[in-house]
């Protein structure tokens, strides 16, 4: 034990010296802390509609007057040809094009149907569908004022054809703040970074200039040396964690309706994975090189893949087993769920356990490898 | 009738490493004194670094036995790594921490108390005269005082033997002089020294020295009989004779 | 001309050495486009709801069919109070619930209106907004079925079209997004990295002494990796055609010079990050800590950059994979030609003369 002492202490001490690392562990994640949820807004506003009237009614005039003014279209383009529309949507001019056949209103009254015509760029899904859900939300609304206006509901609607009608409302996050969704999925993604790439960086780095090779000719015990790498990097995860919760006070106004003490918790536990994949990365990489390259690999997959800005559940069976494996999907789960909807520890007992069993294969794995390497 | 002449702290027998089918030492036998300055010759790629290793513990051998300070090196490693000391070519020192602190917190890992490790430190730093440096980092000091602190700092808990990867590369040769005078004084405070090392002078100064070539040991005795044994006046010769002939040129 | 070649051929033996590192430079790029085209989709699916029917007649039982039937949910259970609504919340197990109150047949019958209460997590006010949209629209549909038959008159029928992505498939968006995070990111941290690493060794001093000019040494060292990232660029879009069904509609050869470009652009960014740090670890961290989320954030592929405050927007102007992620949208999936990118290629062609003169001017100055 005391051994492990006078390990900590120079762990610590290097870390001080250090310089690089307060730029990098501080200042970087608290700028990109502030600045980035400020990007991240999923909320489809303002889609651009490219509308060819070919019909001039009042009808007309008044389905584009609704669409313009709902507050998701804006104009961006009023065309006479539904060619010149399309074309617009090529050049990303415009999202939506819409096409308001010639005698329109005409035959609605005399054929008792029309079809109106909308193209939509499907490149990007959400968009896509949001838009033509407000869109078509806005025909059907369009469609009923056009027949309490011309007075024909009295006579067919009524009992014969019913209108439910769908009351929303939205619990834990009722002003649908973006930020409370980011935030913290922007934290973890900052403390995987930290947790593992730099662990894996230090250890290597001690490859790469020997002092590896003098401790392990001190009867330094393998498990005691690994320790010793854990603990400071768990130590500044949970500074910077720390620092997080605070700039998300500050700046966004999140307070935690869960409890802290579940968070840190769930932050040990969490550290306790990544860290053992980062010593488990340095087991792999004979140069820093080598390090970088294998924890950009996992990292950029955990940010791309762990649900904090695209959703687990929308994917393939297969991917969403492959996500239960990644400790970062776990941890963004729990710190939504007590962070937004104060989830206690009984709520969150998966994904604490998913984690620290990972966390014990990859430790494990870990040591292993470190033993076998003489 | 009970000799009172101690057990050799080295012995090998047949000591063997095998890398797939390359045989990089091959059936090293010999012993090693107490107190005796042992030096450990050969070309680059002659197998030395590997057999210091095994020696250390650092590598398993595929074959043959060896034993450091009595204990057993397959099986006794952890005892052996108490008892030994050692200073690589990369002299493995922190670079980020100052003197004092390389020199705690190594004393610490091998179990010093906090009472002992300042005595030894102010020992030390009076030794090398380096105690305004204390506070220094080890990246700021010039390469011969860093040689010197790895070396003192690679005997901090008075191990029964140190092995030295080639210590002295890249100073002058007064700063070799002195670094050497400080194995002088580790010998006679009776701690074993195993030096390898390539330059050829500092080869005289070993009681005995042995000369890989080709994984195996070409000559072992000390400097003036080896000359004897070539008709040779100097050690350099004496390598060279047996060396230039090797098949294997590099590391 | 001969020394650069030399130069050239170091370089390349030198990476081409480090197996482990070359896994990763290929591996990479190929293993994340494809996980994520197959996995990755914008689109919201599978969402689990609960739900309540108090009413328990014809209609309701009609809508929850319709509501079971649809891909977009998948309904786990029913919960009987609004304990056990929080409860299911907490725990995640549902998104949504929706609640067919008691009186729902009685209304619907006596006065033709009736509401259905939907409540939705809005911890994920993403998924809350497109899923309540989601019932909406099939309440909405519903409506008009039923109007339909029962020959209610006026019915405007809108008739949608799916352009370059009918079947709304995650892909297109994600591929070329990636495409341009992964090419950009790793461009940048291969470069400064192993610059860097030579200034560690000291052998960045020996070159700087030597009569070579330092643009050689520049050039030799983005070669390899610009070489690399054509390869990678390459493999990427045969394999997107063949798994991913996403093929190149446009000119492969102005996809393949405003790559180029895009490549370039990265490897100065790499280049002017290695004449700032001091260790591997510092420019590592640099590209990392510092690039990383930016990059992915700002690029476009996530988040639309419309959407974003105007000082982010402008931010974003600043991420050359933002432009390249339009053009690659553009040229492969669009099919359009160099009249619908000279824009975007102006600027990036901008950016790389900007960038590596810079590097070009402070690399001889600084080392």
């Amino acid at each position: 034990m005391r051994t492990l002492y006078f390990l900590l202490e120079k762990e610590f001490r290097q870390i001080m010296r250090n310089k690089g690392i307060v730029r990098m562990l501080i200042i970087a994640p608290v700028i990109q802390l502030i600045l980035l949820p400020l990007a991240a807004d999923y909320s489809v506003k303002n889609i651009s509609i490219a509308v060819v009237d070919n019909d001039h009614s009042t009808a007309s005039q008044r389905l584009i007057g609704k669409i313009t003014s709902s507050g998701y279209f804006k104009l961006t383009g009023y065309t006479g040809s539904y060619a010149k529309a399309l074309s617009l949507v090529e050049q990303e001019k415009a999202d939506l094009a819409l096409q308001i056949p010639a005698h329109f209103e005409r035959d609605l009254v005399r054929e008792n149907s029309q079809k109106l015509y909308v193209a939509i760029n499907a490149i990007e899904g959400t968009k896509a569908n949001l838009g033509g859900a407000y869109l078509s939300n806005i025909i059907t609304d369009f469609n009923e004022d056009l027949r309490v206006d011309w007075h024909t509901t009295g006579t067919l609607t009524g009992s014969d054809a019913p209108q439910i009608t769908v009351a929303a409302s939205n619990w834990y996050n009722p002003y649908m703040d973006f930020h409370l969704y980011i935030v913290p999925a922007i934290l973890v993604t900052l403390v995987t970074t930290l947790a593992a790439m730099q662990t894996a960086f230090n250890i290597v780095q001690e490859k790469e200039s020997g002092t590896i090779e003098q401790i392990n000719v001190t009867p330094l015990k393998k498990h005691i040396f690994i320790i010793g790498k854990l603990i400071p990097f768990l130590v500044l995860g949970i500074i910077l964690f720390t620092m997080g919760l605070f700039v998300g006070w500050l700046f966004y106004g999140i307070v935690p309706v869960g409890s802290l003490w579940v968070l840190y918790i769930s932050l040990i536990d969490y550290l306790f994975a990544m860290l053992g994949l980062g010593l488990l990365l340095a087991t792999y990489s004979a140069t820093q090189m080598q390090a970088m390259s294998l924890s950009f690999f996992f990292i950029n997959i955990f940010n791309m893949m762990s649900g904090a800005f695209t959703a687990v559940d929308s994917m393939p069976d297969w991917a969403r087993a492959i996500v239960q494996t990644f400790p970062p999907s776990h941890f963004i789960r729990i710190m939504r769920m007590v962070v937004l909807k104060g989830s206690g520890l009984g709520d969150i007992v998966y994904d604490l356990g998913a984690m620290a069993l990972i966390g014990l294969v990859l430790n494990g794995w870990a040591i292993l490898n470190y033993r076998k390497t003489a | 009738m009970p000799s009172s002449i101690p057990p050799p702290v080295i012995t090998t027998d047949k000591l063997t490493k095998r890398f797939g089918h390359f045989v990089a030492a091959s059936e090293l036998t010999f012993q090693v004194d107490k107190g005796e300055i042992f030096g450990f010759l050969g070309a680059n790629g002659a197998g030395k670094t590997t057999a210091m290793r095994m020696l250390c513990g650092l590598l398993k051998p595929s074959s043959g036995k060896a034993t450091i300070a009595g204990f057993d090196v397959y099986t006794q490693t952890e005892k052996i790594k108490r008892s030994i000391g050692y200073m690589s070519q990369k002299f493995s020192l922190y670079d980020n921490l100052t003197v004092a602190e390389n020199i705690r917190f190594y004393g610490g890992i091998y179990g010093m108390s906090i009472a002992e490790i300042r005595a030894k430190t102010a020992e030390l730093l009076q030794e090398l005269q380096l105690e305004k440096e204390a506070k220094t980092l080890v990246s700021d000091l010039p390469l011969g005082w860093k040689q010197k602190l790895a070396f003192s700092v690679s005997i901090v808990h008075n191990p029964d033997i140190v092995f030295l990867d080639e210590p002295t590369g890249g100073v002058d040769p007064v700063t070799r002089r002195q670094f050497w005078d400080l194995i002088y004084h580790a010998a006679d405070r009776g701690v074993t020294i195993f030096v390898t090392t390539h330059y050829m002078d500092e080869a005289e100064y070993c009681n005995r020295v042995s000369i890989m070539v080709d994984g195996i040991i070409a000559a072992l005795d000390s400097p003036t009989r080896l000359k004897q044994q070539f008709g040779l006046d100097n050690m350099e010769d004496v390598f060279y004779e047996l060396a230039r002939n090797a098949k294997r040129k590099a590391d | 001309m001969r020394q650069l070649i030399t130069f050239i051929r170091k370089e390349f033996l030198h990476v081409f050495r480090d197996r482990k590192t070359l896994l990763m430079l290929f591996g990479l790029p190929i293993a994340q486009i494809v996980l994520f085209g197959f996995a990755l989709s914008n689109e919201i699916k599978n969402s689990r709801i609960a739900i309540t029917d108090y009413s328990k007649d014809a209609v309701t039982e009609q809508l929850i069919s319709k509501i079971a039937s649809s891909n977009y949910f998948d309904i786990q259970r029913t919960v009987q109070s609004a304990t056990q609504l929080e409860a299911a919340f907490k725990k995640g197990d549902i998104r949504m619930a929706v609640i067919f109150p008691a009186n729902f047949a009685n209304d619907l019958v006596h006065t033709g209106k009736a509401t259905i209460q939907v409540i939705a997590d809005a911890s994920d006010p993403n998924l809350a907004t497109t899923i309540t949209n989601y019932i909406t629209r099939l309440v909405n549909d519903f409506n008009t079925q039923t109007a339909l038959t029962a020959g209610k008159p006026l019915q405007i029928l809108p008739e949608m079209q799916f352009l370059y992505n009918p079947e709304l498939r995650g892909a297109p968006n994600f591929v070329p997004g990636v495409m341009a995070l992964v090419l950009m990111l790793v461009c940048t941290m291969m470069t400064s990295v192993a610059i860097v690493k030579e200034k560690e060794l000291g052998t960045m001093e020996i070159l700087l002494v030597s009569p070579f000019k330092p643009i050689y040494i520049i050039i030799s060292k983005l070669t390899p990796n610009l070489l690399i990232s054509v390869v990678n660029l390459f493999i990427i879009l045969i394999l997107s055609s063949v798994f991913l069904d996403l093929h190149v509609k446009g000119s492969i050869l102005l996809l393949t010079f405003d790559s180029i470009l895009f490549i370039l652009t990265s490897l100065s960014i790499g280049l002017l990050l290695s004449i700032n740090a001091k260790t591997q670890q510092g420019a590592m961290m640099g590209s990392m800590m510092g690039m990383m989320l930016p990059t992915m954030l700002l690029t476009g592929f996530l988040f639309p950059i419309e959407n974003m405050p105007v000082p982010l927007q402008v931010l974003a102007n600043l991420v050359p994979s933002r432009w390249y992620f339009i053009i690659v949208k553009k040229v492969m999936l669009k099919g359009l030609g160099i009249a619908a990118v000279w824009k975007e290629t102006l600027i990036l062609t901008g950016m790389c003369l900007f960038l590596f003169t810079i590097s070009l001017r402070r690399f001889k100055i600084r080392l």
